[in-house]
């Protein structure tokens, strides 16, 4: 489908958001704003051990505390068929609480319920439990000597998960062998967490018809509803799951969590409504972390830097429960776009993951799956491997990208990425961060012995999940949809499967039909997240939501304007075949004075409709042909003071390629605060385990998220590379600022103390690492 | 995060807090700031069955520049910080230590008497009192007692303030106009505890050469400390880079830290001496001197 | 334990534990739920309010019967009779939102802010919101946000001379 330059009129405008006037006055509806008469609160009790066998559970004292009115415990869900839960990936399942034993420190074990949120804690601080303490399995490497079994409740005996690889092995470790120029190097992302602002949390309650009203902070609602029928046997058409607002999600908001089946379970046992809303501790040490991939990556080159092939093997830490919320077919995500921006001939990955006594999960945090992993994997290894050739790193890149002409391009992982023109984007970036003057003053620098890096990354990620043939969560098929209404005064309403929390949908899918119809995008109401009223979608994660929803949303609305045709001619008084849509409205073919607009058809819909059906709307289920393949040019100019190991980050430019931008001003914001996240996992944020298990990084006190002071000012800035495939030329965006920026500031720090032989740090880059690393260069020069 | 059931009474002269103070022994705690002690309170790390609310003594609420600088018991942190006197290099000690403890809004809350009172090892204004020979005011049923910072920090959380007794004020000595001091601070982000911070003050005689010193460490040992060997080295000396290096070694050698996710030792220690050289540059300057 | 807290000009009375800590008392014993709660340290700035006038301050770290007496403004009280306030209209105008969850802090802890430096540089504003984290925006329009509101709060004054 071609794209046609046009004037603006609606997508591509900067147009202000719809949805802030609730929120600039606090009048948005998170969860924890509802309230319903007689409502209880949950309070989860949880395990300080990381891993031990229960002996004993004794509830009688939290019983006496004045407000409690229960307590329940893993047997008690046990005997009512609900003690395990599948995880979204269907590998595994997990326990909802403990169940003869925790493998976890801040495992839930037992549900307290009561009438106040104080009492409910009262309650849960008297509930005493006895452990017999096993030992800790704290690092895959250990995991994997299965010295120690985590999961005796699993068939094959063993803390392997599960081993997915892609590509040719035999084919890959035959031109590396045969490579003139060959580097390899352990890379580990460290386990991060999304940490959205507001905790996850829930209010459940059996209405007077015995269905399941379920207000939930969930990015998936429908899957939400199904899995819930599935796990409790209640019927789909009693379960109504409600996302009201919700603030911040980044993948966080995905799987299902133990604290919804509780109360769920506590609502149906008591028949009170009952609100669970976690706390901040219990948000970082308990739900979907992510990242925790150490990569082994090697890429294989000619003496001249042309790549010949790459090999990447993954150690993956899943934690106590393989909790990754991944499509059924990709337990390592989409981890195949390992390959980048690059044109490899061949290549192979792998992935081996194992339990370990910490938090299950690995969710996709504000990232396609796995990608943000693939994505830092190649752009260090591709430093490496400039480093090692002694050749400039873009050079190094331009050299290798897959070229304009090459679109579509079929990867050696099996991808086809849609559309690019890395060179062109490189080069406006290039251009912005004015490179030709920066390596000039670096030269004049390094002379004088100060610190000052400049580091790339050039990316290309994978995003819109995704075709049916591929792509499932529990067996349902990754399509999206739109139901689009328009009313008789030319108003309308649009409804997706889809869940924003933040992205601007009530704005964006506004545009799309105002563009699609010629109607006025303020008259657009957008609603998502009612179960009972949106069409079946898969939700808000991943950055598919334009990819997939808005594609249905175009598709949806074509549907509107080829009825409104119908209507349009009869107004005319032409046959169908004489009416064209031009210039946002019908015209009679070769006569433009003829015209009528969809605001005057949609009131003929239902006033003059003649021989054609009343109304105006329709619905579309979208199953994307392909994913899209947004990509960027990233740079990050730093300074690293030899001192203190502090690293600030003079200049950062970002220039991204997300084909037809729907409304430049949301982007840019989510570029903004993607690169805030991306530096956040590059210089300061770590969960860290230590080697008994204990979750060091319990809150925001350690648990680093940047503030305004040290958060760089951001450049941005785009080309467009439509899809080819998306009817509207669009891919994601969301979330390729966080899956493109670590490997640029880690890159700025590594050249940087390039001149002292430093190769690589571990993220995050903390001041005492980068001090020690430069310390043990000099010591050793 | 709901702190444990406790029994609240609000104070309103300073006699009626000391009675209640005395009345409930250990089990009582004040409230003025509560930025730390609320935070505890919600983890149940601290359980306090009662709470003594000073925020309504105003005779505490005064901040008086004469003889010395008083700043009574709930003067605010941005009181300081937004003093009228802050912006002369007298007074830079406090004025860098103003901008930095804590955050832009917990400062509104938070007392620096509190703080003094709390005693974090990795705390600012212990270090800055240190650094500036301040002196504490504590009251109880024996009277009224003035207790010199050195002796005022015992450990780890842990003061010269008994059982029964109330610190009213914090004494801070005026500086003369040959002084200037620098608060220097590496923290991971707003709002963390340093990971290492040093204090610096220096009044230089006429001729040029140091008459007094106040150095001091944060997040160094078990309480903020001061580095008297620093002292000792610059008192009499001329500026010069040698100098600030000894003082420097003299500090990094002192320090005493424990490994935490802030740092290893070896990076605090190594902190330690970098501030303070960072700090006595910078004071210096402001006292229009190039060592 | 009887309070009386005055919240955007009204008078709530209500009987609290004293543990009720005063982010929960606006939101469920006041039904204001414009404050939030986003973190169990102190850390976040989502639960921000301005009492008495002028000081901005965590009421997720201070008790209700701490506020008796006393004047509490929260965002439910920025706006005047439907106008919205200069900052409201400057976090919409800027894009200085996403998920909107920290949104009232940050603008009470502006309002405050704005109150102290009228005409703040970047810097200052950067400074003054230190407190106040945003996992969405990068901090960068909501900067932009705050200085057209000093702009357009300074303009009255303008206007006079």
């Amino acid at each position: 489908m071609a794209i046609q330059a046009r004037p603006l009129h609606s997508v591509g405008v900067p147009m202000k958001r719809k949805e802030d006037p609730r929120f600039i006055q606090g009048k948005g509806h998170y969860v924890d704003d509802l309230s319903f008469p007689g409502m209880l609160y949950l309070s989860l009790v949880r395990t300080t051990y990381p891993h031990a066998e229960i002996k004993s559970i004794d509830i009688s004292e939290a019983m006496k505390v004045p407000g409690v009115k229960a307590v329940i415990t893993g047997k008690d869900l046990e005997a009512a068929g609900l003690g395990w839960l599948p995880t979204f990936h269907g590998f595994d399942k997990q326990m909802v609480l403990a169940i003869g034993q925790v493998l976890f420190q801040y495992q839930e074990v037992a549900a307290v319920f009561a009438e106040t949120r104080a009492a409910a804690v009262d309650g849960a601080e008297k509930v005493q439990v006895d452990y017999a303490p096993l030992p800790v399995v704290a690092d895959p490497f250990t995991s994997k000597t299965d010295k120690v079994l985590l999961r005796p409740d699993r068939e094959s005996k063993t803390n392997h998960i599960f081993h997915w690889e892609v590509g040719d092995k035999d084919g890959t470790a035959r031109a590396l062998a045969s490579s003139p120029k060959r580097i390899k190097q352990r890379i580990w992302f460290q386990r991060c967490h999304p940490a959205p602002l507001e905790p996850c949390g829930c209010v459940a309650y059996f209405d007077t018809m015995g269905r399941l009203q379920f207000h939930v902070t969930s990015q998936a609602p429908h899957v939400y509803r199904t899995a819930l029928s599935l796990v409790t046997g209640i019927p789909e058409d009693k379960i109504h799951v409600i996302s009201p607002d919700l603030g911040g999600g980044f993948g966080n908001k995905v799987p299902v969590y133990p604290g919804y089946v509780c109360a769920i379970v506590g609502a149906l046992k008591i028949g009170r409504p009952v609100k669970w809303i976690e706390t901040r501790t219990e948000n970082l040490t308990s739900t979907g972390f992510a990242r925790d991939y150490h990569m082994d990556v090697e890429i294989g080159a000619t003496a001249d830097g042309k790549v010949t092939a790459l090999h990447v093997a993954t150690t993956a830490d899943h934690g106590a429960f393989d909790a990754a919320a991944d499509p059924s077919k990709y337990p390592a995500g989409i981890f195949g776009i390992v390959t980048g921006s690059y044109s490899f001939p061949v290549a192979h990955a792998e992935v081996d993951a194992y339990f370990t006594n910490k938090a299950p999960g690995g969710i996709a945090y504000r990232c396609s799956f796995r990608v943000t992993e693939a994505s830092y994997a190649i752009e260090r290894g591709m430093d490496i491997l400039a480093d090692e050739l002694g050749m400039d790193a873009v050079e190094l890149r331009k050299k290798n990208f897959v070229r304009k002409d090459q679109f579509p391009y079929p990867s050696a992982l099996g991808f086809t990425y849609d559309s690019g023109d890395y060179h062109k984007t490189l080069d406006v970036a290039l251009e912005k961060i004015g490179y030709v003057a920066l390596l000039k003053e670096q030269a004049e620098k390094r002379a004088r012995g100060e610190l000052m890096g400049i580091g790339f990354s050039t990316f290309t990620e994978v995003v819109g999940a995704g075709p049916s043939k591929h792509f499932d969560i529990l067996g349902i098929k990754m399509f999206d949809s739109a139901e689009i209404r328009i009313h008789p005064t030319g108003a309308g309403i649009v409804r997706a499967g889809t869940k924003s929390q933040g992205q601007g949908h009530e704005t964006t899918w506004a545009q799309i039909v105002a563009e699609e119809l010629g109607l006025d995008p303020q008259n657009i109401m957008v609603e998502e997240g009612d179960t009972d009223t949106a069409p079946y979608g898969l939700g808000t994660y991943a950055s598919r939501s334009t990819p997939v929803a808005g594609a249905a949303i175009v598709m949806a609305a074509r549907r509107i304007r080829e009825k409104a045709r119908k209507i349009a001619a009869h107004l005319l008084e032409v046959g169908e075949g004489d009416v064209e849509w031009t210039d946002y409205k019908f015209q009679v073919k070769g006569v433009p004075s003829k015209t009528v607009t969809m605001k005057q058809v949609a009131f003929a819909a239902y006033t003059n409709m003649s021989q054609n059906e009343p109304g105006l709307e329709a619905t579309y289920y979208y199953d994307p042909p392909n994913m899209t393949y947004p990509n960027g040019a990233y740079v990050a100019v730093v300074d690293v003071d030899r001192d203190t190991g502090e690293t600030r980050v003079r200049r950062f430019v970002a220039v991204d390629d997300c084909g037809v931008v729907i409304n430049p001003m949301v982007v840019e914001g989510q570029i903004h605060g993607g690169l805030t996240e991306g530096f956040a996992m590059a210089f300061i944020q770590e969960i860290q385990y230590d080697a008994e298990g204990n979750n060091l990084n319990t809150n925001f006190t350690d648990y680093l998220v940047p503030t305004s002071l040290e958060t760089p000012h951001w450049e941005t800035g785009n080309t467009v590379t439509p899809s080819p495939h998306h009817p509207m030329g669009a891919k994601g965006v969301g979330e390729s600022p966080n899956v493109g920026s670590p490997a640029a500031f880690v890159n700025a720090v590594i050249d940087a103390l390039s001149p002292l032989g430093v190769r690589h740090i571990d993220m995050p880059l903390t001041r005492d690492k980068v001090w020690r690393a430069i310390r043990d260069a000099e010591t050793r020069t | 995060m709901i702190p444990a059931a406790f029994d609240y009474v609000r104070a309103h002269t300073t006699d009626e807090a000391i009675a209640h103070l005395q009345r409930h022994g250990a089990e009582a705690r004040v409230l003025a700031g509560g930025q730390s002690l609320i935070p505890a309170m919600r983890f149940r790390l601290a359980r306090p069955a009662v709470l003594v609310d000073i925020n309504s003594l105003s005779e505490l609420s005064h901040m008086r520049l004469n003889q010395v600088l008083t700043v009574g018991a709930i003067v605010r942190d941005s009181d300081i910080e937004r003093a009228p006197w802050i912006g002369e290099s007298r007074w830079s000690l406090i004025h860098d230590a103003s901008r930095v403890v804590a955050d832009p809004v917990v400062r509104q809350t938070g007392t620096v008497v509190g703080s003094l009172c709390h005693n974090d090892p990795a705390g600012d204004w212990t270090t800055v009192a240190l650094a500036s020979r301040a002196t504490v005011v504590v009251r109880g049923k024996a009277g009224t007692r003035r207790i010199p910072i050195d002796e005022f920090l015992v450990d780890s959380f842990a003061t010269a303030v008994g059982e029964g007794e109330m610190a009213l004020s914090a004494e801070f000595p005026v500086p003369d106009d040959r002084t200037a001091g620098s608060y220097q601070k590496v923290e991971r982000k707003v709002g963390d505890f340093a990971t290492a911070a040093a204090a610096v003050q220096v009044s230089l005689n006429a001729d040029g050469t140091i008459r007094a010193a106040g150095v001091a460490l944060s997040a160094a040992g078990p309480c903020a400390v001061r580095v008297k060997e620093a002292e000792r080295l610059l008192v009499g000396q001329k500026p010069s880079q040698e100098l600030i290096r000894a003082a420097s070694n003299a500090a990094s050698q002192l320090s005493a830290p424990q490994e935490d996710l802030r740092g290893t030792v070896d990076y605090k220690k190594h902190l330690a001496g970098v501030l303070v050289g960072r700090g006595l540059r910078q004071a210096l300057t402001r006292l229009g001197v190039q060592a | 334990m009887k309070v009386e807290v005055k919240v955007n000009g009204v008078a709530y009375t209500r009987d609290v534990e004293p543990r009720t800590l005063l982010a929960y008392f606006l939101r469920e014993d006041c039904g204001l739920t414009g404050t939030h709660v986003g973190c169990d340290t102190s850390s976040c700035g989502c639960c921000v309010v301005v009492m008495d006038g002028s000081r901005a301050i965590k009421s997720c770290s201070m008790f209700a019967v701490q506020a008796d007496g006393h004047e509490i403004l929260t965002v439910e009280g920025l706006a005047e009779g439907g106008k919205l306030h200069a900052l409201q209209q400057g976090f919409w105008d800027q894009h200085g939102l996403q998920c909107g969850y920290c949104t009232p802090g940050m603008l009470l802890t502006s309002y405050a802010l704005l109150k102290q430096h009228p005409n703040p540089s970047e810097a200052e504003i950067r400074e003054g919101l230190s407190g106040n984290l945003c996992r969405c925006t990068g901090y960068q329009n909501i900067v932009k946000a705050v200085q057209q509101a000093a702009g357009s709060l300074a303009q009255p004054a303008a206007a006079n001379t």
